[in-house]
């Protein structure tokens, strides 16, 4: 079985790195708010409003030009 | 000019997830048919090698797995990423290019699993070409999701994000590691595409099962998860139940998930205690795939109710149960003693689709009931009668499905192991197939019950985009937050 030699150290590896972002997710305050990120998505109205999103134009999925963001 | 989010490559994904999804389902649904009836499309003559069975397997596979899977979590995590991070995508061209890239090559799979091109690893059948191509579309899809989220409006990053991220790496590096392959140049202009794996016997197996399990673990898990944390909250309008479970969830399912695949090698020439580690680890999954199920449907307590009301939410609550189950049924069958019997029987195929069906296809299908109003300016799909509907032909096609194939597994694998009193066996592997039929019958109208509910969606998704406008592109709004 030395395909485990290959194998056992890329899932090693991988463990790392999925370790050092953890590490990382941590120290940079990822998880210092465990209330806040749940809300804050229901508080992004994603409904379509005819107003705010004014530059609709009828077209199919391919055609009309796309709105370029600046 | 006002910032704006990519709505484009969103609805170009949308569309074509219901539009895969029904050609990877007919597929399906002529499987099962010739499984009843073997000849049954023998009748078109010259085109009947094409449609054989052992042919269009892999392209059903391919289809429903990685054009509708795949295009479903195109589509909804380009829309998470850009909401939770309220930016726009990294890049409008690379956008593009991922969007047609996949769309080349589920054109090329379709053309080339017919005509019998295959390097005969199973969920991974495309030749080296093709193999080199989704490559390139990957690391492109990496880079704008992942480079979406370093230039993010928002401090943390939500949830969703993470199971995102963690699928895109992950199948990266199975997807390059398990098509590692020679191709055989010296094959001339009949056999250029040929390739051979790097890896033989044994070690391939191996090799293709670490990728195999890491493939439903990452593509048709986490990431489907990824879609569960956004959607279940936002139709629901309550906030996930724990978002500290969550990312516990998250962490638990990333360490652990990798090492489950000997599971599908049990009494293989694998050595034992690679085999007892898979069974072990695939036990642990347990633990972490309830947590996350747990979360997502104690996101409706308090709000049960519009569970009577919202087929929408429907799906997405079904997704989660049918996540539960199979995700309690997997380790079950891991178990050896289980295993020994379930192994090589219908029932496998039972649970793979009660997690595909049941959970991968139902949580997508929510989701996209969810957005594609809002991909095409308008409050709501064209008909919630007929989201009803769909949802009713869907949840009964499943479990007329799974409950056909759990009783066909188990009866094959009976007659396969029953033995005589002189040790002879009882019964013939002919036998065992004959005992098959009613159960591939009842298999075949649960099937095509969900092909049917996907067709509904189809002309409700048409009805809704020809009535509406696209929105091009919708405006991201003033920061919400200190």
């Amino acid at each position: 079985m030395d395909i485990l030699y290959l194998l056992i150290p890329i899932s090693l590896a991988l463990v790392a790195v999925i370790a050092l972002a953890f590490l990382w997710a941590v120290r940079s305050g990822q998880f210092d708010d465990m209330e806040g990120p749940a809300h804050r998505i229901l508080m992004d109205d994603d409904s379509f409003n005819p107003e705010q999103d004014a530059q609709s134009v009828k077209t199919n999925i391919n055609a009309g030009p796309d709105v370029k963001a600046k | 000019m006002e910032a704006t989010y990519n709505y484009k490559v969103v609805r170009q994904f949308a569309i074509m997830t219901v539009v895969w999804g029904i050609v990877g389902m007919l597929v399906g649904v002529i499987l099962s048919a010739q499984l009843i009836w073997p000849t049954l499309t023998e009748a078109l003559g010259p085109l009947a090698p094409y449609l054989s069975y052992g042919r269009i397997r892999p392209l059903h596979t391919n289809a429903v797995i990685f054009a509708f899977g795949g295009c479903a979590l195109f589509a909804t995590s380009l829309y998470i990423v850009q909401r939770t991070c309220q930016t726009r995508l990294l890049s409008d061209g690379l956008a593009s290019f991922v969007f047609w890239g996949w769309q080349l090559i589920i054109l090329l799979a379709t053309i080339s699993l017919p005509l019998g091109v295959t390097s005969g690893k199973e969920y991974a059948e495309l030749e080296w070409p093709i193999d080199l191509l989704i490559t390139v579309v990957w690391v492109a899809y990496a880079v704008l999701f992942l480079g979406t989220i370093v230039k993010r409006k928002t401090k943390q990053i939500y949830v969703a994000n993470w199971f995102f991220a963690a699928y895109i790496i992950t199948i990266a590096i199975l997807h390059i590691v398990n098509s590692i392959e020679l191709p055989w140049i010296l094959g001339g202009a009949g056999a250029w595409w040929k390739s051979y794996s790097a890896y033989a016997g044994v070690h391939d197996a191996m090799v293709q099962w670490w990728y195999g399990h890491n493939a439903v673990g990452f593509f048709l898990t986490t990431a489907f998860l990824g879609m569960m944390y956004y959607f279940i909250p936002k139709q629901a309008g309550r906030p996930i139940f724990s978002y500290r479970l969550s990312i516990v969830h998250f962490w638990a399912l990333n360490f652990i998930y990798m090492w489950a695949g000997p599971h599908h090698l049990l009494y293989t020439a694998l050595p034992d205690w690679a085999q007892s580690l898979g069974m072990v680890f695939s036990l642990m999954l347990i633990a972490p795939s309830w947590g996350g199920m747990m979360n997502g449907i104690m996101t409706l307590s308090g709000a049960w109710h519009k569970l009577r009301t919202d087929p929408i939410l429907k799906f997405l609550i079904t997704a989660l149960s049918f996540y539960g189950m199979s995700t309690f049924e997997g380790p079950m069958m891991s178990v050896k003693t289980v295993n020994a019997l379930s192994h090589y029987t219908e029932w496998g195929i039972g649970h793979v689709h009660s997690g595909a069906l049941g959970w991968v296809a139902m949580i997508s299908i929510g989701s996209l009931y969810y957005l594609i109003p809002r991909l095409f300016g308008r409050e709501e799909m064209y008909s919630t009668r007929l989201i009803n509907v769909h949802f009713w032909w869907s949840t009964i096609g499943v479990v007329l499905y799974i409950a056909a194939l759990w009783i066909a597994g188990v009866a094959q694998g009976l007659m396969w192991r029953a033995t005589n009193a002189d040790g002879t066996l009882t019964y013939s592997f002919a036998q065992s197939v004959n005992a098959m039929y009613p159960f591939y019958t009842i298999r075949l109208v649960g099937g095509t019950m969900f092909f049917a509910g996907m067709l509904l969606m189809a002309y409700n998704v048409w009805k809704t985009v020809a009535a509406g406008k696209a929105v091009n592109d919708a405006r991201i709004p003033e920061a919400v937050h200190a």
